[in-house]
């Protein structure tokens, strides 16, 4: 199934993408919101600030806090009294987290959080890529990429599913590319209050602090006893991947919309190239197949929904008959020269029958800009690894030489 | 599609006009995107924003490279920026200027309209505001938009009198611009 | 065995089942003749094991008293005495 929008233009508004996720949220009906500004996800939170003074969503706080690490840690103890919990940041502000992010998987609290994906510094830089919610991809947190403002206001429903699911419990970063998503006007449907109810129960934890009935949350976990955390913790990663696929099923049935479930597919069936991506980049991607496509290049695209749980299977699937992979990455592990979606799609292809070459090609950091003639560049490079095989394994595909 | 290119200053609302120019085209009927050149806005300095119009939904997510349409705000940018940059042959270039067009000397194939924009905020909204205004004259140069559609647009992000100000000055530009339509 | 729960959620309550005064070497006793009842070994000890009796005195919780001997250093009339563990 590929993508599938509702393009009545009689239910489409023209908002802003922070406006969007924000109104997301508020029919989610969450209890209890953290907020910290950090652009560029200040305007999620600033518009969530609005609609609780306008009384728009009921029974829910609105915390002020100190920094990123407070409105994580805040989130902590409102989750474990059983609320539905949601907070938004990025680049820095999610670095500032990253002991929290750990407490909050391991103690299983099923919190979704916006991240407005940024570069994270130095060299101060507010532009996007997708450095910071990559660097926490060992965090236990499942991590789904939005495509475009339909998806991202649609895909905080879906989240809240997922991480509230019995056989999941853990909790979500929804990532949108800062700015060109958060700060883009475009016109969505924005997400239906009635279907939402219809989609998403109230959450009801199966434990929660209460001083009626007491129970101890965070817990101490000895050697006895650590490496079963762990296990369990996997584990529910492996019931996620089910699940982010039924999310999306049951949201379709519900909504009439579809932008894949742990990946999508776009033009892959008898495709010899196979570009694989995550976020906003997707688009451009797709215009840039059509028009090769019109000159008989066989092109096609895996967009990479779920980095967390990573999708081994079903990358495996969708790219087994191409001749070449590029894998494009938003992000570099410093010391290897290699996009994480690169890596991990190697690792997955690794101890299979399947022999794809795959390359890596890193673009669009710290905001540069992505035009077509990037995407046409990294295609042009497919093509020469099909000729000729691999030459550059991973390399920055819009580096400015002039600039070294 | 047609993709347009707002030169402003920071503090002179070419954001805002990007926005009200994709909401004024899906008002219309099309489908559209409006977004800044994202950059750490100060008062007074350069900016951009764009927006794209298409009868399809909108992927692409670049800058713009080869407008269709330039709207130049503050005709003392000609000096710092290169307004005119990939405009297409086919093109419009706007400029909110006293003079008319054959003063201007641009680099372009693309044609220069102009328009007293600064005047006709003075004289009607009674502040030099004029994203609203030169908003009314891309409807005129161009026929992309109706203007009633902006008129909308403007008067739905700014009720009251400060909409009507503004709908009834984007009226005069619209039918005040110059250059050979 | 107990399997673990999601996040390792468990009742609450059980250091009261862990008894840790095993540990102790010595221990401490109340001479109540020089007791003045002021309070300060309740006050001080780290692990709650001073318990107030009904007459005002006080008495030991060996059950999780590990024998620091904060309280008889404390003591302002030299009442409690620490003595060696017969194990």
């Amino acid at each position: 199934m590929a993508v599938i929008r509702d393009l009545n233009k009689d239910k489409m508004d023209v908002v802003e993408g922070s406006y969007a996720v924000a109104h997301s949220v508020k029919v989610c009906k969450p209890n209890v919101i953290s907020a910290y500004p950090i652009t560029p996800q200040t305007h999620i939170v600033e518009d969530l600030s609005q609609f609780i003074a306008d009384g728009e969503i009921p029974n829910c706080e609105y915390i002020n806090v100190e920094s990123e690490f407070s409105a994580l840690s805040a989130l902590v103890g409102s989750s474990a009294v059983g609320a539905r919990c949601y907070s938004a940041t990025t680049s820095q502000g999610l670095e500032l987290m990253h002991e929290v992010l750990f407490n909050v998987s391991g103690m299983r609290l099923p919190i979704v959080m916006t991240i407005a994906n940024r570069a994270v510094s130095a060299p101060i830089n507010i532009w996007n890529d997708q450095q910071d919610s990559i660097s926490q991809r060992d965090t236990g947190w499942i991590q789904l990429y939005a495509e475009d403002l339909q998806e991202a206001s649609d895909m905080h429903a879906q989240a809240y599913k997922i991480a509230e699911d019995k056989d999941v419990m853990l909790p979500v970063m929804a990532c949108m590319d800062g700015f060109i998503l958060s700060h883009v006007y475009e016109p969505l449907v924005l997400l239906e209050q009635d279907l939402v109810d219809e989609y998403l129960p109230p959450y009801e934890p199966e434990y929660k602090l209460d001083p009626k009935n007491p129970m101890t949350f965070g817990s101490f976990a000895d050697p006895e006893c650590y490496t079963e955390f762990r296990y369990l913790q996997q584990k529910a990663m492996d019931n996620a991947l089910g699940k982010v696929e039924e999310a999306a099923n049951d949201f379709y049935k519900t909504f009439g919309r579809y932008y894949g479930g742990l990946i999508d597919e776009y033009e892959t069936e008898d495709a010899e190239i196979i570009l694989m991506a995550m976020g906003s980049v997707i688009g451009t991607i797709k215009e840039t197949i059509d028009k090769l496509r019109a000159k008989g290049v066989k092109v096609g695209l895996l967009k990479v929904r779920a980095f967390r749980p990573f999708p081994v299977e079903a990358i495996r699937n969708a790219i087994k008959n191409a001749k070449v992979v590029v894998a494009i990455d938003k992000n570099i592990s410093l010391g290897l020269n290699e996009g994480a979606l690169f890596t991990e799609t190697k690792a997955s292809l690794y101890n299979t029958s399947i022999d794809v070459p795959v390359i890596g090609r890193m673009i669009g950091h710290g905001g540069r800009d992505i035009p077509l003639s990037t995407i046409e560049k990294i295609i042009d490079d497919a093509v020469n690894v099909m000729k000729s095989g691999i030459s550059v394994e991973s390399q920055y595909a819009d580096l400015k030489e002039e600039l070294l | 599609m047609k993709e347009i290119r707002i030169h402003g200053r920071g503090g002179q609302g070419s954001v805002t006009a990007a926005e009200l120019l994709a909401v004024a085209a899906f008002e219309d009927g099309q489908f559209s995107q409006a977004f800044p050149a994202f950059g750490v806005e100060r008062r007074g300095a350069p900016v951009q924003a764009f927006t794209r119009i298409s009868d399809v939904p909108i992927r692409l997510r670049s800058q713009v490279y080869e407008p269709d349409y330039v709207i130049v705000q503050d005709p003392t940018l000609l000096e710092v920026v290169d307004v005119v940059k990939g405009a297409k042959d086919t093109g419009v270039i706007i400029i909110n200027s006293e003079f008319d067009p054959e003063e201007f000397d641009l680099k372009t194939n693309a044609k220069v309209m102009t328009v007293n924009a600064t005047k006709v905020a003075l004289d009607i909204i009674g502040r030099p505001i004029v994203n609203t205004v030169l908003l009314g004259a891309f409807a005129g140069a161009t026929g992309e938009i109706k203007p009633d559609s902006i008129v909308r647009a403007v008067k739905e992000r700014f009720p009251g009198k400060i909409g009507d100000k503004n709908a009834e000055a984007l009226i005069e530009a619209y039918n005040q611009i110059r250059g050979d339509a | 065995m107990m399997s673990i729960r999601v996040g390792g959620v468990c009742d609450p309550g059980s250091t009261r089942i862990n008894k840790t005064g095993g540990w102790r070497t010595f221990r401490p006793v109340y001479d109540y003749d020089k007791c003045v009842k002021c309070k300060l070994c309740e006050l001080l000890c780290p692990d709650m094991s001073v318990l107030e009796r009904e007459d005002g005195y006080f008495q030991f919780d060996y059950d999780f008293c590990k024998g620091c001997g904060i309280c008889a250093n404390e003591c302002p009339k030299g009442a409690i005495s620490m003595v060696l563990e017969e194990k």
